[in-house]
């Protein structure tokens, strides 16, 4: 590529904005007796260096599970003990047995920090190059510009460099991202064991779990299941089972060991939604306190079918037309189906949403910068408790610069670059004078973008009222549902009407 | 929708690039800052609360005022701001005050104030010839100028990690330059006249404008040959020039004659009694002369031909030495660098001055001159500004490292337009800017140093590869081996040499090794810019390239 070096500046960029970020506060810096997660993610280095493999994920007196209990899988485990053998050789105080609790110091935040920096530069930034490399019918400038965006995206840089979220979200995104570019580019194995340790990295990878499957058995299909395709699935299979018996050796001697894992990965118990999430069980406890009324497992089996039939249409489609352009849209709508409707969503699992989002911002740019900057704004509440109002704002628009000057996204809003003129032809068959759509669409993004700014300044400057404390992040929440309902519904009309317009083209050419 | 579409500047990269440095800036805020923080606080709070007549002699702080009254005046304004900010940080008895609304206003002013950098650089960039109009935006001379000033390394670690206000200096400095350009001298004459009472840092340069004025303006026509008219000699030109200048140096120092105490702000603004280098020596002439003076006296004492008891106990290297003594050479006076500096600047400007030119030039090269003179004007000046700006550098008594940008920057304007000048340029950005790293000695900052001064390395070497690659190489391989070797000098100044043995023993050598070092390229840049200049080929010629 002869334009390596405007690729270079662009990861130079990424970087620095990365590493200028994290010079701010941390989630829990200075709150005792829990601090935050950046306190877990230290904890965990302490319990995986200290503490034999079996006692990770039980109760005892020394793992007291309460504190900062592990509940991610195993990747993340040895990755704690990766990182607390670095650590040791720094300063073995950081991960003493219980006397390092609440540790914090400027050299030890420099440590964790560059913990997160070395693990982005190894896993999520070099497969946002490949891929931005990987993609066709574009050119050289756009392909950079697209990776200047994606590696702008604000919601990731401020949760992981800034908040210090519990868990890497740019390992386990990194692996997922590695999984798309190996199952696009016909790699189906190693890009399923790339989803795998994804999956094993933090197990909210699961919500891109059925795109992939879909994918992958539409692969076979098409190939036929009695000949090459079923030993394709054979091979995919194995795979699977095998990266996951890898990963998870240490705790397959006991049944009790698997158990108690699988029991710390999904706490059934712990409720319908926690904090302020922007989904549809949190939006409509507005209105009707669904937590108090249903009984818990009720809540668990409404939650499940909700899920499960948002996302159907999507799947079966993907299934039956496996496409790379479907299987990024399915993963979008899969991930947003789950964040809306699943059992115990955080706010922070917007970003499995955003990933996917940020993969089809080239071909559909204004939709994909408007969803993004939704995404980012549903995290404020998050933000501002941490601290981070200016590297927030200024990220944001970092983003929304780069867009807007890479995309020039404002003249892309007619129907044809909205994707949306075959659902349109469509719809003008029984109703004619439906021409309105690209304006309509328009007249959204600027109310919506106008709400965004307005809320965000009063959630700043003014106090909210006495009986109200939660007011402004329970209206973030709100409008951001609303919008992340609108873009479930936009992506499922274009999945279901893209081939279409696909094949047409073809008939016509 | 349209109106929107304006706002946010679609297309429009200029507003894009100035936007994207500012949010940079801004994410720079909580960054370490260094000790001139507190002296531009300490500044404040001397200009709100205490009568002008004070501003002078107040000593309550280390960091008395020393810069000329406009910056002074710069400060009052601010300081009525800064009191919606925070009250306290304009108490003078609040040594090293810094809450966070101090340190937000601190940064925010000098953001703010590169409005008028940002404005300069656009201005700067009108003047740049297009002709060579490549197909793509990123390969144009234009937007490779615009990042070129505007994301310079120097600039953004010197104002926004390490905190000055250099930003909006350097902004007048280009306006006048390019209002030199635009033919609009008066206008040129008159930032100039300004900046130098905001900072005397920038009478290094005064030499080139003092001369290029009076030769392409106070003259007003030219012999065919190119020498200067005689008779053209404009008195209204001059008369106007003087007053402009005369004007703006009254409107500054008047307040302070009529209160008699001019003697005391030139002792303020001149302190000569600090050493020949700075604690850390900036890479000119005098590291080199400092480090073989150093290497002569480890010599000699090994051979026994000096006796180790008449060795001056202050050693260059230990900090903190104000004035020390040379061991073997002769040890230099204030006088001395500023003969060397004259003498450095003379020999270019002699030749803007001297008109019936010696007739061994005229027979070698006639159409220089010529061209020199008329066609090139501007351009020749601003290589005549950039030569003082460095030469000044070079030998200059007590010179910053951070004087290294006022050769970078006007520069920077010349490597977009020839080949031979941006291979000097490359040369002379990178080791000056290298030679800036010590400015950040703080663990956080380490890699954000690092990165932003490979972002800029790496963008300017390229782009301007590619500007000119139809022409030959930039670089020889003896300067590609020098400018590859910056990487091993830092991983072992800054990765290796903290664990090894000796930096208990020898805590400075890393820094003396990074200022030899980059002597030698900064000299080398400086001797190749000089001979450029003196045998610079005719305008013509390269144009129709």
């Amino acid at each position: 590529m002869e334009k390596w070096y405007l690729m270079t500046i662009v990861v130079l960029i990424g970087l620095t904005v990365r590493w200028t970020v994290s010079l701010n506060s941390y989630s829990g810096a200075g709150k005792p007796p829990m601090f935050g997660d950046y306190e877990a993610q230290r904890h965990w280095q302490e319990i995986t260096f200290n503490l034999p493999v079996k006692q990770w994920y039980f109760n005892s007196s020394d793992n007291n599970l309460q504190y900062w209990g592990l509940d991610y899988p195993p990747l993340t485990a040895y990755h704690s003990l990766l990182c607390a053998y670095v650590a040791k050789f720094i300063n073995p105080d950081w991960i003493a047995l219980h006397t390092s609790r609440g540790y914090e110091s400027q050299a030890h935040k420099l440590f964790m920090r560059t913990t997160v920096l070395i693990a982005d530069l190894l896993i999520y930034i070099p497969a946002v190059v490949l891929y931005c490399c990987s993609l066709k019918d574009i050119s050289t400038k756009k392909k950079i510009a697209n990776a200047l965006c994606i590696l702008l995206y604000p919601g990731l840089i401020l949760i992981d460099y800034g908040h210090f979220q519990n868990i890497y979200n740019s390992v386990s995104l990194g692996f997922a991202l590695w999984g798309v570019l190996g199952v696009s580019c016909d790699w189906d194995l190693l890009g399923s064991l790339a989803f795998c340790l994804a999956i094993n990295y933090k197990q909210m990878e699961l919500y891109h779990s059925l795109p992939f499957f879909c994918f992958l058995l539409g692969k076979c299909f098409k190939k036929g299941l009695k000949g090459k395709g079923f030993v394709l699935l054979v091979k995919l299979a194995c795979t699977v089972v095998a990266s996951f018996v890898l990963c998870w050796l240490p705790f397959f001697t006991e049944r009790e060991q698997t158990l108690q894992v699988l029991r710390r990965l999904f706490p059934v118990d712990r409720g319908l939604f926690e904090d302020k999430v922007a989904n549809i069980w949190c939006s409509f406890n507005v209105f009707l306190k669904i937590r108090d009324i249903l009984p818990r497992h009720i809540q668990l089996i409404m939650s499940f079918c909700f899920t499960f039939l948002s996302l159907l249409p999507a799947c079966i489609k993907l299934t039956l037309q496996p496409s790379s352009k479907g299987f990024r849209l399915t993963l979008v709508s899969c991930a947003l189906s789950f964040f809306l409707f699943s059992f115990q969503v955080h706010e922070k699992s917007i970003l499995l949403v955003s990933l996917p989002v940020c993969l089809v911002l080239s071909e559909i740019p204004f939709m994909s910068t408007w969803f993004l900057l939704v995404s980012t704004f549903s995290l404020l509440p998050l933000l501002l408790k941490d601290e981070l109002l200016m590297p927030s704002v200024v990220t944001t628009m970092a983003f929304f610069i780069a867009c807007v000057t890479s995309f020039s996204i404002f003249e892309k809003t007619s129907e044809e670059e909205l994707q949306l003129k075959s659902f349109s032809i469509s719809v003008r068959k029984y109703l004619p004078c439906f021409t309105f759509l690209s304006r309509m669409i328009q007249y959204l993004f600027l109310i919506s973008v106008i709400t965004m700014v307005l809320l965000t300044l009063m959630t700043v400057t003014l106090d909210p009222p006495q009986k109200l404390p939660d007011l402004f992040s329970v209206l973030v929440c709100f409008v951001s549902c609303l919008n992340f309902l609108f873009f479930l519904v936009y992506f499922n009309i274009i999945i279901m009407w893209d081939s279409k317009s696909g094949r047409n083209q073809k008939k016509i050419s | 929708m349209a109106a929107f579409t304006i706002a946010a500047g679609t297309g429009n990269w200029f507003s894009a690039l100035a936007l994207g440095v500012t949010l940079l800036k801004c994410l720079l805020i909580p960054t370490y800052h260094s000790t001139d923080f507190e002296v531009h606080r300490n500044w404040l709070a001397i200009t709100h609360s205490l009568p002008i007549s004070q501003w002078y002699y107040e000593a309550t702080s280390e960091w008395t005022l020393d810069y000329p009254p406009f910056f002074a005046w710069f400060e009052y304004i601010l300081s009525h701001v800064a009191k919606y900010f925070d009250q306290e940080m304009l108490n003078v008895r609040n040594l090293n005050y810094s809450s966070s609304r101090t340190l937000l206003f601190q940064r925010f002013s000098v953001i703010f104030m590169d409005v008028l950098f940002v404005y300069a650089v656009h201005e700067c960039c009108k003047c740049i010839d297009g002709k060579k109009v490549g197909k793509e935006l990123t390969e144009k001379p234009k937007f490779i100028l615009s990042v070129l000033l505007m994301w310079n390394f120097g600039l953004l670690i010197v104002d926004h990690i390490h905190f000055q206000y250099n930003g909006f200096l350097f902004g007048l400095m280009l306006l006048s330059i390019a209002r030199l350009f635009q033919k609009r001298h008066m206008e040129g004459a008159f930032f100039f006249a300004v900046l130098l009472h905001f900072k005397h840092i920038y009478l290094y340069v005064a030499p080139a404008y003092g001369v290029y004025l009076l030769r392409s303006y106070c003259f007003t026509a030219n012999k065919p040959d190119g020498s200067v008219r005689w008779n053209s000699f404009s008195f209204v030109r001059v008369i106007s020039l003087g007053l402009v200048v005369f004007l703006v140096s009254a409107l500054s120092l008047g307040p302070f004659l009529a209160l008699n105490q001019l003697p005391q702000v030139f002792s303020r603004l001149f302190p000569f009694k600090r050493g020949l280098c700075h604690a850390y020596w900036a890479p000119n002439f005098w590291a080199l002369y400092n480090a073989l003076d150093k290497v002569l006296s480890v010599i000699g004492l090994k051979l026994k031909f000096l006796d180790p008891n008449n060795i001056p106990k202050a050693s260059m290297t230990s900090g903190l030495v104000q004035q020390f003594q040379h061991t073997v050479l002769p040890s230099v006076t204030p006088l001395t660098t500023l003969i060397c500096t004259l003498i450095a600047i003379l020999v270019r400007t002699q030749q803007m001055i001297l008109l019936p030119q010696p007739p061994e030039y005229q027979g070698i090269q006639p159409s220089i001159f010529c061209l020199w003179f008329k066609p090139q004007g501007p351009r020749g000046f601003l290589r005549c500004l950039t030569l003082c700006a460095l030469s000044s550098f070079m030998f200059g008594w007590h010179v910053h490292e951070k004087a290294i940008l006022l050769a970078i920057l006007p520069m920077s304007l010349l490597s977009v337009q020839k080949a031979g000048d941006a291979s000097i340029f490359l040369i002379l950005t990178t080791t000056g800017h290298y030679s800036l790293f010590p400015l950040l000695f703080t663990a956080p900052e380490l890699p954000i140093k690092i990165l932003l001064m490979l972002l800029f390395t790496i963008y300017s070497i390229s782009s301007l590869k590619t500007l000119f690659r139809k022409e030959k190489p930039l670089f020889n391989w003896m300067e590609t081996f020098y400018l590859l070797g910056l990487g091993p000098l830092e991983v072992c100044c800054e990765f290796v040499f903290p664990f090894t043995s000796w930096k208990v023993k020898y805590p400075f050598l890393p820094l003396l090794l990074t200022s030899v070092y980059c002597a030698v390229g900064i000299t080398y840049a400086w001797f190749k810019l000089y001979v450029s200049v003196l045998i610079d080929p005719p305008v013509g010629k390269t144009k129709k390239q």
